[in-house]
C-alpha cells in the first residue's frame, strides 16, 4: 500500500476521437484504501478515463500517477501491482476456472496462491469446470479472481455487474465490499447508481467527459436538499396544473414537467402529500398515478443534467 | 501469502495453448485425419497398376484365323478373341478392343484400328511384331529388356512431400492466424497484456505449440507414408527435420504477420485464404510447379511453400542434404524474417 500520497492522481485528462470529446478535461485524485465509483450513463467517458488509468489507451493530453509512478517509465511495475477487470473479456472457454487463475498467477512475480484467489471468490466448487459452462455471474467472479491474484495495491473494475441477474450482483457486491475490508484501493465504474451507493466511499458523476459532481453518496443526495421525489400524472383537468403552482406547495424543493405528468423533489413527504392532492382537486382533475422514493444518485444526475441515466 | 511457487509463465501459456487444442476435436481431424485420409485417397487412385494388357480381336471364318490368333497369343501382353467380322466392327467402335486383324484368302493380313487412339497404335504394332514373327521373322540386331519400377519415381512419392508441405503452412497459418485473432476478438489479448505477461512468451508460446504439434502431424504423416507406401526418406532425418523446422517458422512467421492486425474471424480467414490460395496452386502440392510458364518461375521458387516443398522433395526422394538445400533454405528464412520484423512492428496488442 502507498505510505503517503494519492494512489490514483489525474490531471487534466484529455482523449478525443475525430470530433468525438471521448474524455473533456477530467481531474481526479483517490486516497490509498478508498473504495471510488465513476458513475455516468453509457458514453460519458468512463471506460476510456479509466482504460487510460490502467495503461492501456494513451491520452492526448494530461497527467496520471498511480502508486506515484507513471506509465512512461515504470510500465512494469505498474503492471505487477494492479489488478484489472475490463469490460467485456470472454476468458477461453476451453480452459477450466483453475488453469485460468492459475495462469494468470503466473505473469505476477508475488500474489496470491490459486487455491486463495478461487476461495475469495466463491468458485471452489466449479474449479474444474471448463469457463465455456459457467454462468455470466461465474464468469464475471472468475474475471474478478484474475484481476486479484496477483495481490494488488490498487484493483480496477469496469463496469463489474453489467448485464448481470440481481442475485449475482449482490453477490459479486459481497466480494467488493469484502476486497474493501482488506484495505485495497478500488477504482470501479457502473452506470448503476445503486452500485455506486452501496459500494464507493466516494463518487464522480461524469456526462461528455467532465466530472460533474464529486463527494461522498450522502453527501451528493444531499445536495439536492430533497430527501424524496414524487412523480404523478393527472387526468386532463379542467384548468392545467401550473409547474409554479407545484413549485410553491408546502416542502416542494423544485418541480419540473415529465413526458406523462410532473416529478417533484420534496424535503416533507407529508406536508407534499395533502397539499398536492388539494391542489389537484382544485383543478378538479383526477389522480392517474402517484409515486415516491427516496432521492438517490439517480435524481442528482437528473437534476444536474435534465436526462436519466438509463436514456442513453 | 502464496503457499506453492509461482508457475512458470511460458510453460502456463504453451499448457494453455495444448489445453485449447486438445479439447477442440475438429482440430485434431484436420491436423491428423485429414493428411492421412488425403494420402490414402490418393495412393489408391495412383496406385501402381501392373502393365495394361491390349485386347485384338481377329476375324474368324477363315482358313488362318485360327494360326494368326494362337501366334498373336503367345505374346503374355496379349489378349485375343476371335469374332465374327461385324461382331469385330462393333467391338473396335465401342472401344472393346484396340485392333481388329482381317487375315484374307490371299494371305496378306489387314489392320483396322482407330489412328488417333495410342492404344490402338500400340496393339497395331505389337500384333504386327507378333505376327511377323510367328511367320519366321528374325531380328538383325539382339536387344534386351530390363524393367525399372522403382520406389521414388511414382505419384504417391511426388504427393506425400507436398502434403507434407501443405500441413506445416496450414498449421503455421491456421494455427496461429484463428486463435490469435480469437483471442483479439474476445478482448483476451487486451486483457492480457494489462498483466505483467511477456509478450515475447506469449508470441513463442504459440511458435514452441506449433512446433510440437508439427514434430507429431508429421510424424504420423511420414511414418504412414513410408510404412504404408515404401515412400523413400533418403536423406538423413536431421536433414529432413530441419527443412520442417524451418518451413515451420517462416509460415509461423507468415501466420503471425496475417493475424497482427485483424479484428474479426471473417477478417482473417479473408487473408488466410488469400495468402494460401496461390500457393495450393502453384506451389506443386499435387501436381509439378514445373508446368507453369517459364516467365513466372521466378515468382513461384520464392514462394515458401515452393520452397519447403522442393526441399523436402529433394531430401526425401533424391537424398540431397542440407548443403545442397540453400537455396530453398535461403528462401524460407527471408520470409521467416520480414514476416517476423513487419508483424512485430504493426502487432494491435488490443
Amino acid at each position: 500500500m502507498p505510505p503517503n500520497g494519492p494512489a490514483l492522481l489525474v490531471e487534466g485528462l484529455r482523449k478525443h476521437y475525430g470530433d468525438v470529446k471521448a474524455v473533456d478535461g477530467l481531474d481526479l485524485s483517490v486516497a490509498g484504501g478508498e473504495c471510488f465509483g465513476l458513475l455516468g450513463p453509457n458514453g460519458a467517458g468512463k471506460t476510456t478515463t479509466i482504460e487510460i488509468c490502467e495503461g492501456l489507451l494513451s491520452p492526448d493530453a494530461g497527467r496520471v500517477e498511480l502508486l506515484g509512478l507513471r506509465w512512461t517509465s515504470n510500465e512494469h511495475e505498474l503492471r505487477e501491482r494492479l489488478g484489472i477487470q475490463l469490460q467485456e473479456t470472454q476468458l477461453a472457454d476451453k480452459l477450466t476456472v483453475e488453469e485460468t487463475v492459475r495462469m494468470f498467477r503466473s505473469f505476477y512475480n508475488n500474489g496470491r496462491s490459486v487455491d486463495e484467489a478461487i476461495r475469495l471468490v466463491q468458485l471452489d466448487e466449479k474449479r474444474n469446470a471448463r469457463v465455456g459452462k459457467l454462468s455470466g455471474g461465474q464468469k464475471q467472479r472468475l474475471a474478478l479472481a484474475c484481476a486479484i491474484v496477483g495481490d494488488p495495491d490498487l484493483i480496477f473494475l469496469d463496469e463489474p455487474t453489467t448485464g448481470l441477474d440481481p442475485q449475482s450482483r449482490r453477490q459479486l457486491w459481497d466480494l467488493i465490499t469484502e476486497f474493501k475490508s482488506l484495505g485495497r484501493t478500488i477504482i470501479l465504474t457502473t452506470h448503476y447508481m445503486d452500485e455506486a451507493e452501496i459500494l464507493c466511499d466516494r463518487v464522480a458523476i461524469v456526462d461528455h467527459g467532465r466530472i460533474i459532481a464529486l463527494g461522498t453518496p450522502q453527501e451528493l443526495i444531499g445536495s439536492l436538499g430533497a430527501e424524496h421525489v414524487i412523480e404523478f400524472a393527472v387526468e386532463e383537468s379542467p384548468t392545467p396544473i401550473n409547474v409554479d403552482e407545484l413549485r410553491a406547495l408546502d416542502g416542494v424543493r423544485s418541480a419540473r414537467t415529465l413526458a406523462v405528468g410532473y416529478e417533484l423533489q420534496v424535503s416533507a413527504l407529508h406536508r407534499t402529500v395533502p397539499a398536492l392532492l388539494a391542489l389537484v382537486a382544485k383543478h378538479g382533475g383526477t389522480l392517474t398515478q402517484l409515486t415516491t422514493h427516496s432521492a438517490s444518485l439517480e435524481d442528482v444526475f437528473v437534476s444536474l443534467t435534465g436526462r436519466q441515466l438509463r436514456d442513453e | 501469502m502464496s503457499d506453492e511457487g509461482r508457475p512458470n509463465p511460458l510453460a502456463q501459456l504453451i499448457g494453455a495453448r495444448f489445453k485449447e487444442y486438445m479439447r477442440e476435436p475438429e482440430a485434431l481431424f484436420w491436423s491428423f485425419g485429414f493428411p492421412i485420409l488425403l494420402a490414402i485417397g490418393l495412393g489408391i487412385a495412383f496406385r501402381s497398376k501392373p502393365p495394361d494388357v491390349v485386347h485384338i480381336a481377329v476375324v474368324s471364318g477363315t482358313s488362318r484365323s485360327a494360326a494368326i490368333a494362337g501366334a498373336l497369343s503367345r505374346d503374355k501382353m496379349l489378349v485375343v478373341e476371335q469374332l465374327s467380322a461385324d461382331t469385330a466392327d462393333v467391338a473396335l467402335r465401342t472401344g472393346r478392343v484396340a485392333l481388329v486383324v482381317v487375315p484374307t484368302d490371299s494371305g496378306a493380313i489387314k489392320y483396322e484400328f482407330d489412328d488417333t487412339r495410342p492404344d490402338s497404335r500400340i496393339a497395331r504394332l505389337m500384333a504386327n511384331d507378333a505376327v511377323q514373327r510367328g511367320v519366321g521373322r528374325a531380328d538383325p540386331l539382339h536387344v534386351a529388356d530390363q524393367q525399372v519400377r522403382e520406389a521414388g519415381s511414382r505419384y504417391i512419392d511426388f504427393v506425400v512431400p507436398g502434403l507434407l508441405g501443405m500441413t506445416i503452412m496450414g498449421g503455421g497459418i491456421w494455427g496461429l492466424g484463428f486463435s490469435i485473432v480469437d483471442q483479439r476478438r474476445r478482448n483476451l489479448l487486451k486483457r492480457l497484456v494489462a498483466t505483467p505477461m511477456s509478450r515475447a512468451q506469449y508470441l513463442g508460446s504459440y511458435l514452441l505449440s506449433r512446433l510440437v504439434l508439427l514434430a507429431i502431424e508429421g510424424g504420423v504423416l511420414l511414418t504412414f507414408a513410408t510404412m504404408v507406401f515404401g515412400v523413400p526418406m533418403r536423406a538423413s532425418l536431421v536433414t529432413v527435420s530441419l527443412v520442417v523446422l524451418f518451413g515451420a517458422l517462416a509460415f509461423g512467421g507468415l501466420g503471425l504477420l496475417i493475424a497482427s492486425r485483424s479484428r474479426t474471424i471473417e477478417g482473417v480467414s479473408g487473408l488466410m485464404n488469400l495468402t494460401m490460395l496461390p500457393m495450393w496452386v502453384l506451389s506443386g502440392v499435387f501436381f509439378s510447379s514445373e508446368n507453369f510458364p517459364r516467365v513466372i518461375q521466378p515468382l513461384i521458387k520464392a514462394l515458401p511453400l515452393t520452397a519447403t516443398n522442393d526441399a523436402l522433395r529433394a531430401s526425401m526422394l533424391r537424398g540431397v542434404e542440407l548443403p545442397g538445400l540453400w537455396p530453398q533454405l535461403a528462401v524460407l528464412v527471408a520470409w521467416m524474417v520480414a514476416c517476423f520484423a513487419v508483424a512485430l512492428k504493426i502487432f494491435r496488442w488490443r
